[in-house]
């Protein structure tokens, strides 16, 4: 019988006694109970769960959390930490940003789709802690003010967490390191100004976190690639979290109710980069970061998509597991592994299956997933590089494509031999051009050779017009992007990012 | 001590710490409740029927009210009375308030308020300018027509005449921090609101007619706003209002904030703009005649869209003296979100027109632009042959821009750019360079007369520290720490004695919202009055008491100088206190010379003139229209700045806001009216990276003509226009392509810059 509750509403726990409970979809709802603030339906979700982490130095041991409770409205609501604001609750602003630290580092992230769950066994550092305990000012915080960092102020916490990160990481990539923190009051000169002037100064002790010791064990956060196979095998209704960077987006945006969910972020054996002879295999939770990491030296223009993926932030959380699972057509990461030859790599219990990338994804919303199957890992063979990604969008930074397209073309003796062209962005799912594969292929790499090919990708694609970009013009870009392939394995400027005044 | 002094801002240190409080940080009393809309998802219609039972059944709901249960007046208009709080059993636009969701949290509020089942019958809705035409969907019967001269008559006689037409597109505020407020009961009916407002005085007008007390029955406070950029001049109403209403109900606190999507989708934006015109020039460009034509569209509610319309009208001259001018104005109402105030106030769209003008004007000549722009500029002061005045009839008096012009170009190495870009254009095919120069001139007052007044509250108390206020509002702009400078100087006295206190409608009554670049003008001569009056008192005082003529008391550095004695300000107050001085005052400002007659278009609705200019260069990407802008380098005009770094935050701001607004910033709503970019997924302000590689920004060396507050200028609103500079280097760029004149449309997004791209290539 549940000895602990808490209350749908306000997400306070209340001890419970004389349940009467009823099973409503695995939702157990309590009648005749009234929390602390007044609400008459209290419940304890069936994956409600205790966890442990440090905030700000201090542990904090919580049970009976509702797995989709996010670290923001945790800390403003129930911590009245109100440092951390909440601009856009969906993970594009950073003005809740904070840094998480666990065995891998400390790292910026957004704590608007942050759940709690995902904080088991990290410390988590707020604005509130960022001067030391004495009330000194953290280099961040003096430069941005002698800088004139803040206007308003309100995406100013935000900043100083980012910048307190990527200091403490020694990252002077500053443009990079605040892509995910909008402001709109300074026009970003002044933040950037102050970046530069603390970067020379040494990190306070205060802000370097241990993680705290292992936490309990909680079935629904299972520690190993095993476990996770075992509790998805007997909930296979559950949902799977990895980065929650967009399942964070059901909860605050779609208010969907999520029950059972299944956190992976303590399966640190799916965090693996392996790279071979002849292969590199890729973890279904690799971040972003980590996975830009490793591909600057084997496929850099890959790296530089990544980098323009999404803001540090989402970076930080986003796993290529996810960005494959949830099956979005304009995911940026699935059009350049299939470019690449992917396979993916499937597990349901103990059985696995392999299948090509874009088989994987059958039309829109619909993926070749049984239930209780995940994703494990992706792969792809060790090759040349020939591997160019063209990332679309009406901001270089965080912004989502409006045409993805990555191309994958080897030529041999002026003469085409293989490519493989996937897009983006230009479909009901992330999809190869194979017609214009075909015309390429066997024909003269020439300004001429690729007429074919250019014409071909009508028979490819019919796009759509949305918000991002007209259907005429995705279909005429993506035919641009050949044309820049072309002219970039010809050595010339395709990029304006490449040029000064 | 000097006034001016490039301090930081004010609330820096609780900026970065986390301890600067907005309106949702407010600890709030037990029990208090939280609130959120239904809304209409039809953009034009009639209620037929509301079934609200699922929405009263949810968990956490306390109450739902529909415009019926509103126990006053239902409106939040600012200005016509056109604005329900909750829908009357009309719909006018998607996300429009239909019924209000009282709950016990805010989570609890937001899910509920998606429950309500509407049963609508549909009308078509007005959404675009032709449809809004057809239908004669207006807020003044007919268009607004201000003219100077013969216009038609220049333009025929002229050896060249050009013709075309602009679209613009709006802008949403993207304040941080979203609409906000928070109410708390009070005994006896009244009601203490928390509001992020750029206008606490018209919060508590509005409050006070839904709650059905006097206007003293009601007291708002606004300690600051996260981000307002004229987006919180209005667009809190509705919050404020329903709060009250609901703790009037309820008995407890409540606390309303827009989700960044509700934000989006509810509250209005800046007007978009057409603009179509007719010019007539000689062989050297000079202007003899042009003809706007400015379409706007209004949306469902009248809000401000008069004075911005108007405010459009009069900034179709810029800098330039057009010798025969006509402008028309048709502001149309549609069945949108209602657009509003947003920095530059319409005078921004109608800039962009002018300088379109002669951006074409030059493309049609082959001349270099900036040449264009020189010779019909403004003379440097009243020039009795010449006339100098405006369409509007004003005469412009302290026209800066000659002397700013040739500095800027120098200093940004214009011509030499100039010419290494072209070889760039000449010797690639892909990537394109351009640069464009543009210059602003902003006229800087209310055109509603009546609000050029503020009024001030200043305390000192007998340890001579100072308590501050006046009716401005601070939103990050710095507008606090300046008048805090004020008041410090007029004192002589550390700014650090000064306290700086939240905006109070019940300290400094009947305010002007903190607009129109006005805030640090008009309270900065209002404290300095209310300070000169304590400082009068206390110097008689000391004068008597020392046998001395009061005008040659002295107070600076902390010390009051009275014949041979020297006291500290301290030991003034408490001797002051002690000889029974009053030591409060209050102050009051009122703008002079101003006379404006909106319906004729004749007067004097400008105090003065803020002038700045930017050259900025770009590359765009011939084969996606991706674009970016390399370099900017901007001469402002701040008068005698209060504070340089204050000041400059402000230029860097406004210009990368004014180029977001003409770049990547695109409202697109389909067409049964919603909104699709509701969300900074989907809307893209400038982020870091946008901003110029090289970004110079100077302030120019001068000191207002006219005699504001030390000498120094508004400094909000003007620079929000040099980002059209980088609009002009894109179509700069664009027209390198081919013969063709780019007549680019903003903003200027990959695809946009793509379809111009290709129309001075193939003609298509």
């Amino acid at each position: 019988m549940l000895q602990r509750s808490i209350c749908f509403s306000c997400q306070i726990a209340v001890c419970l006694s004389n349940l009467n409970a009823i099973n409503d979809r695995q939702v157990f709802y309590v009648a005749s109970k009234t929390c602390k603030t007044g609400h008459n339906r209290v419940l304890r979700r069936v994956s409600d769960m205790d966890i442990t982490f440090l905030l700000n130095g201090e542990t904090v041991a919580l049970s009976g959390v509702s797995p989709t409770m996010t670290l923001l409205d945790w800390l403003r609501e129930q911590r009245h930490l109100t440092g951390t604001k909440e601009g856009c609750n969906e993970g594009d602003c950073g003005a809740c940003t904070v840094m998480v630290t666990d065995g891998t580092g400390a790292r910026a992230l957004n704590a608007c789709i942050l759940f709690l769950p995902q904080l088991q066994g990290k410390a988590v550092r707020t604005v509130e802690g960022v001067s030391g305990p004495d009330g000194t000012l953290h280099p961040v915080q003096e430069a941005m003010i002698t800088h004139h960092g803040s206007q308003c102020g309100f995406c100013t916490p935000g900043f100083v967490m980012s910048m307190t990160a990527a200091h403490l990481n020694g990252a002077t990539d500053h443009d990079d390191q605040l892509a995910g923190n909008l402001c709109r009051c300074t026009g970003y000169a002044p933040i950037i100004r102050a970046a530069e002037a603390a970067a020379g100064q040494p990190v306070p002790q205060w802000v370097r976190d241990d993680a705290p010791a292992a936490p309990p064990a909680a079935p629904f956060i299972p520690e190993n690639a095993d476990a996770l196979a075992e509790i998805y095998a007997s909930h296979p209704d559950a949902t799977l979290v990895a980065g929650a960077t967009d399942v964070g987006l059901w909860v605050t945006k779609q208010l969907r109710d999520l029950d059972p969910v299944i956190f992976l972020n303590r399966c640190d054996d799916l965090r693996h980069i392996e790279i071979g002879e002849t292969e590199i295999r890729v973890g279904a939770m690799v971040d972003m970061n980590a996975m830009g990491a490793a591909m600057a030296d084997l496929h850099p223009s890959y790296a530089e998509m990544i980098r323009r993926y999404a803001s540090v932030q989402v970076r930080n959380a986003a796993t290529v597991g996810g960005n494959i699972a949830n099956g979005s057509p304009i995911g940026d990461n699935p059009p350049a592994l299939i470019a690449l030859g992917a396979t993916l790599h499937l597990r349901k219990g103990g059985s696995r299956r392999t299948l090509p990338l874009e088989e994987f994804f059958v039309a829109y919303g619909k993926q070749d997933r049984a239930p209780g199957e995940f994703v494990e890992a992706v792969s792809f063979a060790r090759q040349p590089d020939r591997l160019r990604c063209y990332k679309l969008s009406k901001r270089f930074d965080q912004d989502i494509s409006a045409v993805c397209g990555c191309f994958n073309i080897t030529v041999d003796d002026g003469i085409v031999r293989a490519a493989r062209i996937a897009f983006g962005g230009m479909a009901a799912t992330p999809t190869r051009a194979r017609t214009v594969e075909t015309a390429l292929i066997g024909q003269p790499w020439t300004a001429t050779g690729i007429g074919a090919a250019q014409d071909a990708f009508d028979a490819d694609f019919t796009p759509m017009s949305d918000m991002r970009a007209s259907a005429r013009y995705r279909l005429e870009t993506a035919r641009a992007m050949l044309a820049r392939y072309f002219a970039e394995d010809g050595g010339q400027t395709v990029s304006v990012l490449e040029v000064s005044a | 001590m000097s006034v001016t002094a490039p301090l930081p801002h004010d609330a820096a240190p609780l900026h970065v710490t986390g301890g600067a409080r907005y309106i949702d940080d407010i600890p709030t009393p037990a029990g208090t409740l939280h609130l959120a809309f239904g809304q209409s998802g039809i953009a034009r219609g009639r209620i037929t029927a509301m079934d609200l039972a699922a929405v009263r059944a949810a968990e956490g709901v306390v109450a739902v009210l529909t415009a019926g249960d509103l126990p006053f007046a239902n409106d939040v208009s600012p200005s016509a009375h056109d604005e329900p709080l909750l829908s009357d059993g009309t719909v006018h636009h998607v996300g429009q308030a239909i019924f209000l969701v009282v709950a016990r949290s805010h989570l609890a509020a937001r899910k509920a308020a998606r429950l309500g089942e509407i049963t609508y019958e549909e009308a078509e809705p007005l959404l675009s300018v032709e449809q809004a035409l057809n239908a004669d969907s207006r807020f003044e019967d007919g268009p607004r027509i201000y003219e100077k001269g013969d216009a038609a008559t220049a333009i025929a006689a002229a050896s060249h005449v050009i013709e075309g037409s602009i679209e613009i597109g709006g802008q949403e505020h993207f304040y941080l921090e979203g609409q906000a407020a928070l109410a708390v009961p009070q005994e006896g009916g009244d009601m203490l609101v928390h509001s992020s407002t750029q206008h606490p005085t018209e919060i508590q007008h509005k409050v006070a007619e839904a709650i059905g007390v006097p206007m003293h029955g009601v007291r708002v406070e606004t300690r600051r706003m996260g981000g307002g950029f004229g987006g919180k001049e209005s667009q809190g109403n509705a919050l404020a209002c329903a709060c009250a209403v609901a703790a009037r109900l309820t008995g407890k606190a409540c606390k309303m904030r827009y989700d960044r999507d509700d934000d989006m989708v509810i509250t209005g934006k800046r007007h978009d703009f057409r603009i179509t015109y007719r010019a007539g020039f000689d062989d050297t460009g000079r202007i003899s005649g042009v003809e706007f034509t400015q379409y706007t569209r209004g949306g469902w509610a009248q809000d401000l869209t008069l004075p911005v319309a108007d405010r459009a009208m009069l900034h179709a001259d810029n800098a330039y003296l057009l010798p025969n001018a006509r402008i028309e104005s048709h502001r149309l109402k549609t069945n949108m979100q209602s657009a509003t105030a947003y920095r530059g106030f319409g005078g921004p769209q109608g800039v962009v027109g002018i300088e379109r003008v002669i951006d074409h004007i030059a493309h049609d000549l082959g001349l270099d632009p900036v040449e264009v722009r020189k010779r019909n500029y403004y003379a440097e002061a009243p020039d009795a042959d010449a006339g100098n005045t405006t369409p509007y009839g004003q005469v412009v008096e302290d026209f800066e821009l000659h002397g700013m012009t040739e500095a800027l170009l120098a200093s940004s190495d214009y011509a030499a750019r100039r010419a290494a870009i072209a070889e760039w254009n000449a010797s690639h095919d892909i990537i394109k360079k351009g640069i464009a120069f543009s210059p602003v001139k902003f006229g800087i007052s209310f055109t509603l007369t009546h609000l050029n007044q503020a009024g001030a509250l200043v305390h000192v108390y007998q340890d001579g520290s100072v308590h501050l206020n006046h009716g401005g509002t601070e939103m990050g702009q710095g507008l606090f720490q300046k008048v805090a400078q004020v008041a410090a100087s007029r004192f002589g006295i550390p700014l650090e004695m000064v306290k700086i206190t939240a905006t109070d409608t019940a300290k400094v009554p009947n305010t002007s919202a903190t607009a129109a670049s006005s805030g640090s003008d008009l309270n900065g001569m209002a404290v300095k009055a209310a300070c000169d009056t304590i400082r009068d008192r206390i110097a008689a005082f000391l004068a008597e008491r020392h046998q001395a003529d009061a005008t040659t008391v002295r107070f600076a550095d902390g010390q009051v100088q009275v014949a041979d004695a020297s006291y500290t300000f301290a030991e003034v107050a408490g001797l002051a206190y002690a000889g029974r001085v009053s030591l409060s005052a209050t102050g009051f400002y009122k703008t002079p010379k101003l006379e404006w007659d909106r319906i004729k278009g004749r007067g004097r609705p400008f105090f003065y003139f803020a002038h700045g200019a930017a050259v900025t260069e770009v590359a765009i990407d011939t084969l996606t229209g991706e674009n970016r802008i390399l370099r900017a380098d901007i001469l402002h005009d701040a008068g005698a700045s209060l504070n340089p770094a204050l000041d400059i935050g402000q230029v860097e701001g406004g210009y990368v806001q004014g180029a977001g607004w003409l770049t990547t910033e695109e409202l697109v709503w389909d067409d049964k009216g919603r909104l699709r970019t509701h969300a900074p997924s989907t809307y893209k302000i400038p982020a870091c990276s946008d901003r110029p590689d090289v970004f110079n920004v100077a302030l120019w060396d001068g000191r207002n003509r006219e005699d504001t507050i030390y000498r120094s200028k508004a400094v909000g609103e003007p620079p929000f226009m040099l980002g059209i500079s980088a609009f002009l280097a894109l179509s700069n760029a664009i027209a390198s392509c081919g013969d063709a004149y780019p007549a680019l449309d903003a903003p200027a997004t990959a695809e946009q810059v793509w379809t111009a791209i290709r129309r001075v290539r193939n003609g298509i």
